[in-house]
């Protein structure tokens, strides 16, 4: 019987980066202190944007850890620490319906696993060139083809950010 | 190389375990926390499909993997605006003591 071959340094470090994303979610949702959650989903965040960045996504990468790292993760600290809901431990972080969650998630994983491991997908991935001009095709693509989706999405930002400073504003 | 299951199976279990920290939390700031999770694992699974499709022509699966971080971010935002604004008039951000509106 032949021996399965050897995984390659590719797969080793795919592996590596897929368990310790997986963990830091988990660490997300499970933590009793919700600092530590926090920092779990920066953990989750960086782990997200490694495997960008090993499917060759290197401005999505890049993105990753500006506006989610940089912004968000910095946004939810702040948060945090404003509404001091982090001075837990006497009463539990879960709900009463916990239980019933928790089985309904692991059952949506069986199914999402069952679907995804019956289905031959493609092994391998078609080279693509190294330089930048994947990057400058990106940003040619949002103003020309997406150039109203690219418009509409900054409109929402805006408003968004002004709705926000208008609900957070102390009157 | 690594076989687009392997990023199926990480953006499958990212989704489930966010899910349960959607229904299962009780603080308001976790509840998002675990919305964003779902977001990524949805990230991960249009960012994989566009390499292992015709990556070079075709780049519609990054477009809409930027268009969903920017939406991430106004979400995040309005939400975090949205939880400070409740906690000052309630003193508590736990989604189930905010009862409102239960007759």
């Amino acid at each position: 019987m032949p021996l399965p071959p050897l995984p390659t340094i590719g797969q080793l470090v795919f592996t590596g980066i897929a368990l310790f994303t997986c963990a830091s979610a988990l660490g997300v949702v499970l933590a009793r202190n919700l600092f530590h959650g926090a920092l779990a989903l920066v953990a989750t965040l960086f782990g997200v944007a490694a495997l960008y960045a090993m499917l060759e996504a290197e401005f999505l990468a890049v993105s990753q850890v500006l506006v989610y790292v940089g912004a968000i993760a910095t946004l939810i600290t702040f948060d945090i620490m404003l509404t001091r809901s982090m001075m837990y431990g006497k009463t539990s972080p879960m709900n009463r319906q916990w239980g019933k969650s928790g089985l309904f998630a692991v059952l949506i994983f069986l199914a999402l696993y069952g679907f995804v491991s019956s289905i031959p997908w493609p092994a391998n991935a078609a080279p693509v060139t190294a330089d930048e001009s994947m990057i400058a095709a990106l940003g040619q693509q949002f103003v020309t083809s997406y150039v109203i989706a690219f418009e509409v999405l900054g409109l929402l930002l805006l408003v968004a950010l002004v709705g926000a400073v208008m609900l957070a504003r102390d009157n | 190389m690594v076989p687009l299951t392997g990023y199926l199976l990480v953006g499958a279990f990212l989704f489930s375990a966010g899910l349960y920290g959607a229904l299962a939390r009780r603080n308001a700031i976790a509840i998002l926390m675990s919305i964003e999770l779902m977001l990524n694992a949805a990230n991960i699974n249009l960012v994989a499909f566009w390499r292992y499709g015709d990556a070079q022509a075709d780049l519609a699966g990054q477009v809409f993997a930027v268009m969903i971080i920017a939406l991430a971010a106004a979400e995040a935002a309005v939400g975090l605006a949205l939880i400070i604004s409740v906690y000052r008039k309630r003193k508590t951000v736990n989604v189930d003591e905010l009862d409102l509106l239960a007759g």
